[in-house]
């Protein structure tokens, strides 16, 4: 792009040819005859090629200024990503000044730790796999067709995605696990001696729970990229004489191939770095990598051997993200976009109706009745229904230093969460901005690069804490600060997910045309950029705010006593003996889970409104 | 020259997020595990009395408490560390953490519990792991209660029992001590091998075993868990309506328990030396002993506390727990570790 600038500016007549295929028409008015503008050099030609450049400070100012867009979420990453964890793994490897690699010729030769790599690894791909069969179907429906009660449905499916890992497992157990809701229902009915359902401690059950995590993150993608693809094609290939199922798989399949890779390769890295659903629901004989850094760091004090597993685990799921951030980049991809604006078929045929059915109950089957089950088991006591638990709540009944009634939690976990949200969203606003200039070089290493906080061991990160943020100004490592820095680092990548694909759609001719006409760059961000973006800083926002909330494996290493969160509070109340103690828990998980329901209720609310 | 807002917004957060300083009152840091806990008008008398604000920081559980402790030991977080266990005991000693401290409350501690003999650790409570029984169960099948860890592998016990993994549970690695405390290293092995074999459940946590697998605490199938032998009298503590008795016993025959004993000190580089004894004086004292049972649910280890009703009569303790050394536990951990787990889960 500079030589062009160079060039030009020695000759002021330049033509070029062919075209740079940026090149567009930005501005016709009368006797402003027509321009060619090219974004990535900053210059412009007029309809007889002549070169000028428009004097708005678009050039190599302007590309200057937008790498400082940068700077906010680079410096976050920096301060509280990167360099912890440099140290932590630098203390690993050279714990005595010298280095040391126990750790990687002990993982490459223990057949133990390629064990441990091959079952993460196929663990997570069966997961993706079975995630990706049953809900294609499910994200099609959402795609094509409108039915009453859509937006509750979708919002009920959207409520695991950021569900604690330790609720889920509650959830689980108590509709599945021995003595569950089911095992109790099918002995009643049939009379049985003993439990017919033996489900607890198998892959089978750990990876039903992966799959009913990321069910939502394959309607929310696929399903969204589904809507808004233009059916004109599929029209034209109809009238061609194409049968439905050519259609489908010469037209259809090979359009939505990005979303599903997209799709694909993040429950993969989720599913890899699983780790507390596959700890309780899987039991002891499954571990996947991010359980044996726990393991290594905790209780064998193996610190070279955690940070080798650790810096093995980052540097898959970068490559991972890196792929998955080319795979997106081409498309208009997001991650909690609604579904789009095209018209939506109502079901006349008696196949639509059965198909619809059929998937809305799976649906309700896999994504709900956990669900109901964690309520049932928040009104159930020893002797029947009950309310106890849910009094207990607004009621503190212990004298203890550490008591924080649960309502208490309540708040801290909505406090937290808004002060994420905030933070998050600037931090990512500006990530986005960046990743979304048009034909940046590097722009998916850079995306890989900010995604990478998703991937990483909790354990490990904590740890980094503990020895770099312990001087000022920096001293924050038993701040309640902490909290909100944790979540946003786990947030604000899904708010760039969710504001990137807006960000590009945003036709670059509208910025042009404006800062042609004189706008200032502050103002085309305010008056243009901004107003088109409501939407999806709406779902950004929400999913932010969701995702603190339901934050727990981090948050169990930087919560402070005083002001634990909710799942943190949850979590406190499961590990006491007693009655009480696991009722008041369910009844914490059921109100959990109803804030973050209506937080998506309100979402679909009000981009219903917008549209 | 037009700002970015963005930058503009970001700065001001920052400015926001940066720690307050600190007020002006002396504060004492104890660092501890997520399980402490005391009565809050104690916490008040100890800061009244010493005109000092007591500050907890609860990091995680033992071990991860533990390990942040030694990652910082150049510039501690903490003036005080309890919840060094036993099992963890020379760990934290070759770490070279803590400070010697002959604490005058020591006279009233039996021996028995003091594990360093330059009181780098002092010992704070204990609590025995041990088999914990569900008695309406046992009645019901008309099944003798087991009596010893030997009994649960008779084939009428098949199936009954849950434990915990000693990899990722400290009541798990307690209760693998007390296996091998009872059947010696040469004989552990044989008796897990059996234990597999006569179908016992593995849980991760204790939690997990206690809460989903228990028949008394949940619908699960298990009517035997590892638990502590105080974990009856929670039980009837933390009832939804009051009990005449506890529905759960506990195993407490010789050599069927495992003794974890916790122990507080004083970590190096401290600069409030003075009030941090004092506050090590304090956790021995009478007073914090007794509020020990209630509020964490093992026992004091001062003779003179005075244990609470619903203790003398639930809770148990061991005669003669089993017993391995500090210095065994760490040198052979990893190792003790590893063959269980193959011969258990693998």
């Amino acid at each position: 792009m500079y030589f062009f600038t160079a060039k030009a500016q020695r000759s002021q007549r330049f033509f070029l040819t062919p075209r740079r295929k940026d090149a567009k028409i930005v501005n016709t008015e009368p006797g402003c005859k027509c321009f060619h503008w090219y974004p990535s050099s900053g210059l412009c030609t007029n309809i007889t090629g002549l070169i000028f450049f428009p004097n708005l400070g678009m050039n190599k100012n302007r590309l200057q200024k937008n790498q400082l867009l940068l700077a906010a979420p680079l410096l976050f990453l920096s301060l509280f990503y990167f360099y912890p964890l440099l140290k932590i793994f630098f203390v690993s490897f050279f714990p005595d000044g010298s280095w040391t690699n126990s750790g990687l010729i002990r993982f490459f030769s223990t057949p133990a730790y390629l064990r441990i790599l091959w079952f993460t690894c196929w663990q997570a791909a069966l997961s993706t796999l079975l995630t990706l069969v049953v809900a294609l179907p499910g994200a099609y429906i959402y795609a094509r067709y409108s039915f009453p009660g859509k937006s509750l449905i979708r919002v009920m499916t959207t409520v695991p995605f950021v569900l604690p890992t330790v609720v889920t497992a509650a959830a689980f157990r108590a509709l599945l696990g021995d003595g569950g809701l089911v095992n109790t229902v099918l002995m009643d009915l049939f009379h049985l001696q003993s439990q017919p359902v033996h489900i607890d401690q198998t892959i089978s059950f750990f990876i039903l729970a992966h799959i009913f995590y990321n069910y939502a993150l394959v309607m929310r993608i696929v399903g969204g990229y589904w809507a808004g693809l233009a059916p004109e094609l599929q029209h034209a290939a109809g009238m061609l004489g194409a049968s439905p199922r050519q259609i489908f798989s010469k037209i259809t399949l090979p359009l939505l191939i990005p979303a599903i890779g997209s799709a694909a390769l993040l429950i993969f890295i989720f599913c890899f770095t699983s780790f507390g659903v596959v700890l309780i629901l899987g039991g002891p004989k499954y571990a996947t990598l991010e359980v044996e850094i726990y393991r290594q760091s905790i209780h064998l004090f193996n610190l070279p051997m955690a940070a080798t597993l650790s810096l093995i685990q980052i540097l898959i799921n970068f490559g991972l993200m890196w792929l998955h951030a080319r795979l997106s980049q081409g498309a208009d991809l997001s991650w909690f976009g609604s579904s789009g604006t095209r018209a939506l078929r109502v079901a006349r045929t008696g196949m639509e109706k059965i198909a619809i059915a059929a998937n809305l109950g799976f649906m309700t089957l896999l994504l709900l009745t956990p669900l109901l089950a964690l309520i049932l088991r928040s009104l159930l006591g020893d002797n029947g229904w009950t309310l106890a638990y849910y009094r207990g709540i607004f009621t503190g009944q212990t004298d203890s230093l550490f008591f924080v009634p649960p309502f208490a939690a309540i708040i801290n976990s909505v406090g937290f969460a808004l002060a994420t949200m905030l933070l998050a969203l600037v931090l990512g606003l500006s990530a986005a901005a960046f990743l979304a200039l048009p034909e940046k070089k590097g722009a998916a290493l850079w995306d890989a690069i900010i995604m990478l906080p998703l991937a990483t061991s909790a354990v490990t990160l904590g740890f980094g804490y503990i020895i770099t943020l312990n001087k000022p100004p920096l001293n924050l490592r038993d701040s309640v600060l902490l909290v909100i820095l944790a979540h946003t680092l786990v947030a604000f990548p899904f708010v760039i997910r969710s504001l990137l694909p807006s960000l590009r759609r945003i036709p670059a001719t509208l910025r042009e045309a404006a800062a042609l006409l004189g706008a200032s760059p502050l103002r085309i961000r305010l008056t243009i950029d901004l107003p088109l973006l409501s939407r999806a800083m709406l779902a950004a926002a929400v999913f932010a705010f969701a995702i603190s909330m339901g934050e727990f494996g981090a948050s169990t290493f930087v919560t402070r006593p005083q002001t634990p969160t909710l799942p943190v509070a949850i979590f406190r109340y499961l590990s006491k003996p007693g009655e009480l103690n696991y009722g008041q828990a369910m009844a914490m998980s059921v109100i959990l889970m109803l804030v973050t329901a209506c937080a998506f209720i309100l979402l679909e609310k009000l981009q219903a409104a917008k549209q | 020259m037009k700002q970015n807002p963005f930058i503009l917004f970001f700065l001001a957060m920052t400015c926001l997020l940066l720690p307050v300083v600190g007020s002006a009152e002396e504060t004492l840091t104890l660092m501890t595990h997520d399980s402490f806990n005391i009565s809050k008008e104690l916490i008040a008398h100890f800061e009244e009395q010493n005109q000092v604000k007591l500050r907890v920081l609860k990091a995680g559980d033992a071990g991860t408490a533990l390990v942040q402790a030694i990652l910082s030991r150049e510039n501690p977080m903490a003036d005080v560390f309890f919840g060094v266990d036993n099992t963890f005991f020379s760990r934290a000693i070759s770490a070279n953490i803590f400070t010697s401290y002959n604490s005058p409350h020591l006279k009233d501690i039996p021996t028995r519990f003091r594990l360093d003999d330059q009181n780098r650790l002092l010992p704070v409570d204990y609590g025995d792991v041990c088999l914990n029984y569900d008695k309406a169960w046992f009645a019901e099948k008309n099944l003798a209660l087991p009596t010893d860890l030997a009994d649960l592998i008779k084939p009428a016990y098949k199936g009954l029992t849950v434990v915990e993994n000693p990899a990722t549970s400290s009541p798990g690695m307690a209760f693998l001590l007390a296996t091998i405390g009872q059947f010696g290293e040469d004989g552990y092995l044989g008796f897990w091998k059996q234990l597999r074999d006569n179908d016992v459940l593995v849980a991760n946590g204790w939690e997990d075993a206690y809460y989903g697998h228990f028949t008394s605490a949940s619908k699960g199938s298990r009517p035997i868990v590892v638990s502590y032998a105080s974990s009856p009298a929670a039980v009837v503590y933390y009832a939804e309506k009051p009990m005449e008795s506890a529905p759960t016993g506990a195993v407490v025959s010789d050599n069927s328990a495992f003794r974890q004993i916790e122990f507080v000190g004083i970590l190096k580089g401290t600069k409030k030396l003075q009030l941090a004894q004092k506050l090590v004086d304090f956790m021995l004292s009478r007073r914090f002993q007794e509020d020990i049972p209630l509020q964490m649910f093992v026992f004091p280890v001062n003779q003179t506390a005075v244990l609470p009703p619903v203790f003398t009569q639930h809770a148990r303790v061991a005669e003669h727990p089993a017993t391995v050394s500090p210095a065994a536990i760490e040198k052979n951990r990893e190792a003790w570790l590893e063959a269980w787990t193959t011969t258990v889960l693998r």
